[in-house]
């Protein structure tokens, strides 16, 4: 079994107990199993017990079972679903904050781009415009790409989130 | 309701529970606990002289009885002594309650004294673990912990207890049901992949039932047993499985893996068909990963792949991709599988003869063997001899190392929860602390501890609590004055460099045994053995007997790290030993 070859980057949706440690014991999973982990985003639901966590990780299909199967496996943990193995389409959004230089030249390129990805300029001051671009992996990658010639000073990003499409959703039972 | 104090409800709890023996040692987080206990005389305490001796006893009484081990200490340097204990309950899958004290919630962050984030040290080796934060949620975590700790896959569970939540007042009610939304373990196997498990069983020509801890745990022996006679399937077992299929049944071929017998490995690597119950294909049974059951795994050579029965759906395709996986309790599965086995039109006798017949040509090529000598003692010898005269009754405990191994290759296990060992973890100093939770989870029996003279000294000090208590243990030490395994690996592939291995400086182990108030013996002649132990499965007492034996005798056979099974050594490389020594045959039992 040759991992390296096979890596998938999968999202992978949660319902966990809303209580302390919770995080402590999924961030210790992957790093004791040396799980990759691209990204972790995490909210209450509408049942404020319960909160919700989208990760985004990669590895060959047989981790990425084993990455499901050892969520499952921590009893704080209620439901696992590994969104991109199920075949189903779901709608994934990240946002980004991108505090970029907006002097000279940079700033009506800056103010541009930004209207091409349809976000919204947050914060103005003589020098820096704060970027908010809300879209799925590819569009995000996209925006940073092009603003990175306007020099980037501060980029923070949420994390993916993620539903499924249609009237399927993750339920507790 | 009545109001109760969090320490009654903590005793409360234990005897709704059933509980009605634990270990523990005390401290100033636990102490209104323990001031209470004298309330409640029905349930025993057993005070060791080091909470990871407490840890281990609780762990030989659970995998002896089956029942879970319950264990208490105070906070900080008490909670953080139990870790090793914990880490070796959680590799083996042993259930433990283990219950820790802490300093108030209101200090909880603030380095006081005896303060130590115990739910975070041992997040990664319990099964799960609580921190309770109010007097009100201490009876639903204990329910909760007991719960979590014996089913599904068992496993250790702390609860960590605030002074606050202790000395704390709440209304006690015991839940009568057990609600937790995010744990539902599986118990009966899947009808459809049980078909398709029979089906591959019936076309087999050589197929290999490779059974581990599971069986034990899930009390699955006699389905086992009734699977393999129904289909007259050979048997191995892994260190953890030994017990769980009679040792000295015909088609046991013995334990499989780095120090497994031949016969058990040439068959895992000629095998079409693995069944492998309640086992999770671990490193030192597997050896190298590709060359793992070649013929099973080569589908184009008609190789049937590999059925896995286990509990835990982690356990499955973890190391080696499996074909047909189920998720379920052993002895359910099993039984399962029997009802349809017995449906089938197979003549498994015929189909297998050919498969059982080399098995059986293997064994004689090499059998379970070790030199004789009438002027050192074998440490084989020992425990060949040791199986004889308690006519393999006893239940043993190992330390780890050498010791461990020729107690599982010489001894011949018969029943599940015999043979008491730290398998996953291999804790040196596990053996002896184990025995006494043996014991006394079983006060009729004869418990061994098999211990090697490093591992012996870890724990000792727990002999003042088999003098306390009156724990009529017996400690067997062979004693090469070695760690032993590491020399063996440090004669065979480090030229010999003893680099630290030698522990020859050590105490009179006869004199120690006094020094406690137990008797104590030394063997040095090959012809004083067997009478010694022939008295000493007599003797109603605690008793050290100290077995000097051939400091540099090793355990084989044995693959070497990251070799294929089929690799085996036998013997060392160049025996300059001399005439004198006579080899003993062991062979297994097969029919002809
Ligand atoms: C706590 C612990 N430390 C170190 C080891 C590594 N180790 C494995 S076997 C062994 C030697 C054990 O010596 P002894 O108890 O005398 O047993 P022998 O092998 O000589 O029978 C050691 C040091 C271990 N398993 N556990
Ligand atoms: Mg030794």
């Amino acid at each position: 079994m040759t991992q390296e070859q096979d890596i998938r980057r999968h999202t992978i949706a949660l319902l966990v107990e809303n209580k302390p440690g919770v995080m402590a014991r999924i961030a210790g999973l992957f790093s004791s199993k040396d799980y990759n982990i691209h990204s972790l985003s995490v909210g209450e639901t509408m049942d404020p017990s319960v909160s919700r966590m989208t990760i985004v990780t990669s590895g060959h299909p047989l981790v990425l079972e084993q990455i499901v199967k050892q969520l499952r496996r921590l009893i704080d943990v209620i439901k696992v679903v590994d969104l991109t193995a199920t075949g189903e389409k779901f709608v994934d959004r990240e946002m980004v904050l991108l505090k970029v230089n907006a002097k000279g030249e940079a700033r009506a390129e800056a103010m541009r781009i930004t209207d091409i990805f349809r976000g919204k300029i947050v914060d103005v001051s003589p020098e820096t415009f704060v970027i908010e671009i809300t879209g799925d992996e590819g569009k995000i990658q996209a925006a940073i790409e092009l603003l990175k010639p306007c020099g980037i000073r501060e980029l923070v990003r949420t994390g993916k989130v993620a539903v499924m499409r249609g009237p399927k959703s993750l339920k507790l039972a | 309701m009545a109001k109760l104090k969090g320490y009654q409800i903590f005793w409360e709890c234990l005897l709704k529970e059933g509980v009605d023996l634990i270990f523990g040692y005390p401290g100033g987080a636990v102490i209104n606990l323990y001031d209470e206990m004298v309330n409640y005389p029905q349930i025993r305490h057993i005070l060791t002289r080091h909470e990871q001796g407490a840890i281990h006893a609780a762990d030989g009484y659970a995998r002896s009885t089956g029942r879970p081990g319950v264990a208490i200490v105070t906070s900080g340097p008490g909670a953080t002594n139990t870790v090793t204990g914990i880490a070796t309950a959680y590799m083996d899958s042993s259930p433990l309650v283990v219950f820790t004290g802490q300093v108030p919630t209101a200090l909880i962050g603030n380095d006081a004294f005896q303060e130590a984030d115990i739910v975070g040290i041992t997040r990664p080796c319990t099964k799960h673990n609580f921190l309770v934060k109010s007097t009100q949620e201490l009876a639903r975590i204990i329910r909760e912990a007991f719960y979590i700790a014996t089913t599904g896959r068992p496993g250790p569970v702390l609860v960590d207890m605030p002074k606050d939540v202790i000395v704390g007042e709440a209304e006690f009610e015991y839940p009568e049901k057990v609600h937790i939304r995010g744990y539902h373990p599986s118990t009966r196997g899947h009808p459809q992949q049980v078909r398709k498990a029979a089906q591959l069983i019936a076309k087999a020509k050589r197929p290999l039932i490779y059974a581990g801890g599971g069986i034990i745990i899930s009390s699955a022996h006699k389905e086992l047993r009734g699977l393999a006679e129904l289909t007259h399937t050979p048997v191995s077992l892994t260190l953890m499985g030994l017990g769980g299929f009679p040792g000295d049944h015909p088609l046991f071929l013995g334990m499989l893996g780095m120090h497994g017998t031949y016969v058990a490995n040439m068959a895992i690597t000629h095998c079409d068909l693995i069944i492998a119950i309640g086992a999770r294909f671990d490193d030192r049974v597997t050896g190298k990963l590709d060359a793992f059951a070649p013929k099973a795994r080569d589908e184009r050579a008609g190789g049937l792949g590999i059925v896995h029965v286990d509990v835990d759906p982690t356990s499955i395709s973890k190391n080696v991709e499996v074909n047909v996986p189920i998720v379920g309790d052993a002895k359910n599965i099993l039984s399962q599988m029997l009802e349809v086995l017995k449906t089938m039109d197979v003549d498994w006798e015929g189909q297998h003869s050919g498969w059982l017949a080399q098995l059986k040509e293997w064994d004689s090529q090499h059998p379970l063997q070790y030199s004789y000598s009438e002027k050192v003692i074998k440490p084989q010898y020992v425990i060949e001899k040791l199986y004889e005269v308690t006519q393999g009754e006893a239940i043993v405990t190992t330390e780890v190392g050498q010791n461990q191994m020729w107690a599982a290759l010489f001894y011949r296990y018969k029943r599940p929860r015999q043979f008491i060992t730290s398998g996953g973890l291999g804790t040196m100093g596990f053996g002896f602390p184990a025995a006494i939770g043996a014991q006394l989870g079983n006060p009729d029996a004869l418990v061994i501890d098999i211990a090697g003279d490093g591992s012996f000294q870890m724990n000792i000090q727990e002999l003042a609590t088999v003098v306390q208590y009156n724990i009529p243990v017996k400690v067997v030490i062979l004693n090469n004055g070695y760690l032993g395994m590491v020399r063996q690996w440090q004669e065979l592939f480090f030229d010999r460099k003893y680099s630290q291995t030698d522990i020859s400086v050590q105490p009179d182990f006869v004199k120690v045994a006094e020094a406690y108030g137990i008797k104590g013996y030394r063997l040095e002649d090959p012809k004083d053995v067997e009478p010694l132990l022939k008295s000493l499965v007599k003797m109603k007492e605690a008793v050290i007997v100290d077995v000097v034996v051939d400091r540099e005798e090793c355990v084989f056979p044995m693959v070497p790290a990251g070799a294929a099974v089929s690799n085996m050594l036998l013997d060392k490389p160049t025996t300059e030993k001399n005439g004198e020594e006579l080899k003993r045959l062991l062979p297994l039992n097969f029919p002809s």
